[in-house]
């Protein structure tokens, strides 16, 4: 493979990790979050400088994601305060504070990031390959998770916290565990990120980012695992594979994230059971 | 410089950051109307108001400058814009209404960065500014305070568009009818009012008025640029929450607080938090606080 496929594989890996724990909070709790990079990049500026202190590997990324985890469960404490769009627009709130706050720090590099992150002694391949691991290590947690209780009692609160109270569910407690499980996975994202670049900025974790991932989510269709993976690997190829019109990329991009959101407005799983219903149907 | 000087020149430098807080708050409050009045109808986070608001400041610069007149720009703003933005709605959000509220948002945003990038490949990534003869910066001097004459302009417009809302929804049957909407949609409709027409004269006087401000910005900055809209965007975001969602009344004394927030936030922690940084931090410590906004019922 070349160096080039090996980095658009490894920027997959991530962007599915990223995007299926973002599918745990926003799908199957159904606690909009449009702050995810703030997490990812905790975890990132977490391993980064653990690497740099500790020089292990695994401490880095076992920093990284509970630094990710951490975090996540302080905004998950926000989540028990203000509801649906208030909520949306807290998390907003947090990946501007997390970045506001790293380009004002100069432990943290400021806006230069921080450059020369040790490498994890695996190689570009190495690297690819453990990016991959834990991706499917999360892609297999999710569908686990999405068959447990958990799941039932996370998609009980996402859809009527007031009825789930009726089964005897503590919303509260979920909603947590949501936030804490999906945010340690972006944190442990956010690892993967500093090995793979060895170098971080605050602007690799902006809102942007966190629009990004939750457009995926929902073109994957919201709360399906396989979907939410499809769409991450869609969204995250799309502008290689429309590089040859370089100059517009940015309108064919934005113009075709129009279109599938119009067009499909259920996202790919919808799309998927509709196509496989009218099937079936003699 | 004696005391009474240091005194006076330190007084002068608060009043100063209130002025500029002022201003930025009147800003934002033009701004964050529309998207105040779009959430209270429709329930969807319009960020492509981004969109509409940087379309109305191109549109005042590009023909202020064909015509050598900033108010035929802005004429030609104010008609061109709410046409956009009930377009916006025809197209994009009437059919995605009936799905969760993240899709008709993330649809938004598709349309920003499409627009955006429409404004970079049309007149280019420095931006446009007003010619010379068009523009000619004012500043006035108010009591040892430096004032610039857009400064003035846009506290004036915000004050008289505000006063014009207020009386437009509780003075004519259009704006009653509107409110009525807006809180009881059903008993409005019961009552014949049509929620369709609602919907778009929502849609126009909320994009009209973000023309007004991004023309202002426009003249403020001598300055249009692709990203002009980014980040009053999400702020504007802010600002409605903080005002209790579509709320005219605290989405205007959101955008004050906020302005004045930052503008005095800089000075104190600019050295740990950026600008953006320090108004978000004002919004989560105040929802936490009061999380129905300031004069918002609990919705959620």
């Amino acid at each position: 493979m070349s160096a080039y496929e090996i980095s658009v594989i490894s920027v997959i890996g991530i962007n599915v990790i990223l995007a299926v724990s973002l599918n745990m909070i926003s799908g199957f709790c159904g606690q909009i979050s449009l702050g995810h990079g703030a997490f990812y990049g905790a975890g990132a500026y977490a391993a980064a400088l653990a690497m740099i202190g500790a020089g292990s590997v695994p401490l880095a990324l076992l920093a990284a994601a509970i630094v990710g985890s951490v975090l996540g469960i302080v905004v998950g404490f926000t989540s028990l305060r203000v509801r649906s769009d208030f909520l949306a627009v807290t998390t907003i709130g947090v990946n501007f504070l997390f970045t506001g706050f790293v380009r004002k720090q100069h432990w943290l590099g400021g806006e230069m990031g921080i450059s020369g992150i040790p490498g994890s002694g695996l190689g570009a391949n190495g690297n690819m390959l453990m990016i991959l691991l834990f991706a499917a290590v999360t892609v297999a947690l999710s569908l686990y998770v999405n068959h447990s209780w958990m799941g039932f009692a996370f998609r009980a609160v996402g859809e009527d916290e007031d009825a789930a109270a009726t089964l005897g569910i503590n919303s509260a407690a979920y909603k947590l565990a949501a936030f804490a499980i999906g945010t340690a996975l972006a944190g442990l994202a956010g690892g993967l990120y500093a090995f793979f670049t060895q170098f971080i900025t605050p602007d690799a974790f902006d809102f942007i980012l966190s629009v990004m991932l939750m457009a995926m989510v929902v073109i994957g269709g919201i709360g399906s695992t396989w979907g939410v993976v499809t769409a991450a690997i869609g969204v995250t190829l799309l502008p290689e594979a429309i590089r040859f019109v370089s100059n517009y990329r940015l309108l064919v991009f934005g113009g075709l994230l129009l279109l599938v959101i119009r067009l499909a407005p259920g996202g790919i799983a919808a799309l998927i059971r509709s196509v496989a219903g009218s099937a079936r149907e003699p | 410089m004696s005391s009474a000087q240091l005194l006076r020149s330190e007084a002068v430098y608060y009043v100063d950051l209130a002025v500029t807080g002022i201003t930025f708050g009147c800003m934002y409050a033009m701004m964050a109307v529309g998207l105040a009045l779009v959430y209270g109808l429709l329930r969807i986070l319009h960020i492509a108001h981004a969109a509409v608001f940087a379309l109305g400041a191109y549109v005042t610069v590009l023909v202020a400058n064909a015509t050598g007149s900033v108010a035929l720009g802005f004429v030609a703003a104010i008609l061109v814009t709410p046409l956009f933005g009930m377009t916006i709605y025809r197209l994009l959000y009437e059919p995605l209404l009936k799905y969760r509220p993240d899709v008709p948002m993330i649809a938004s945003v598709g349309l920003l960065v499409l627009m955006q990038d429409a404004f970079r490949i049309g007149f280019g990534e420095q931006g446009v500014t007003f010619h010379r003869d068009v523009y000619d910066l004012m500043t006035v001097d108010l009591l040892g305070v430096t004032v610039n004459a857009v400064q003035i302009a846009i506290v004036i417009a915000a004050a008289v568009i505000f006063l014009g809302l207020h009386l437009f929804t509780t003075r004519t049957r259009i704006g009653v009818a509107w409110r009525a909407t807006v809180s009881r949609p059903k008993i409005a409709a019961s009552f014949g009012v049509d929620p369709i027409q609602v919907r778009y004269l929502n849609f126009a006087l909320g994009s009209a008025l973000a023309a007004i401000a991004g023309g202002l910005v426009a003249l403020l900055n001598n300055l249009v640029d692709p990203s002009i809209g980014y980040v009053v965007s999400y702020k504007a975001l802010a600002i409605i929450v903080l005002g209790g969602l579509g709320s005219v009344r605290g989405t205007l004394i959101a955008s004050l607080v906020l302005g004045l927030v930052e503008a005095y936030g800089t000075i104190f922690i600019g050295q740990w938090l950026d600008r953006d940084a320090i108004a978000f931090l004002a919004l989560i410590a105040l929802l936490m606080v009061r999380p129905q906004g300031f004069t918002g019922v609990r919705t959620a």
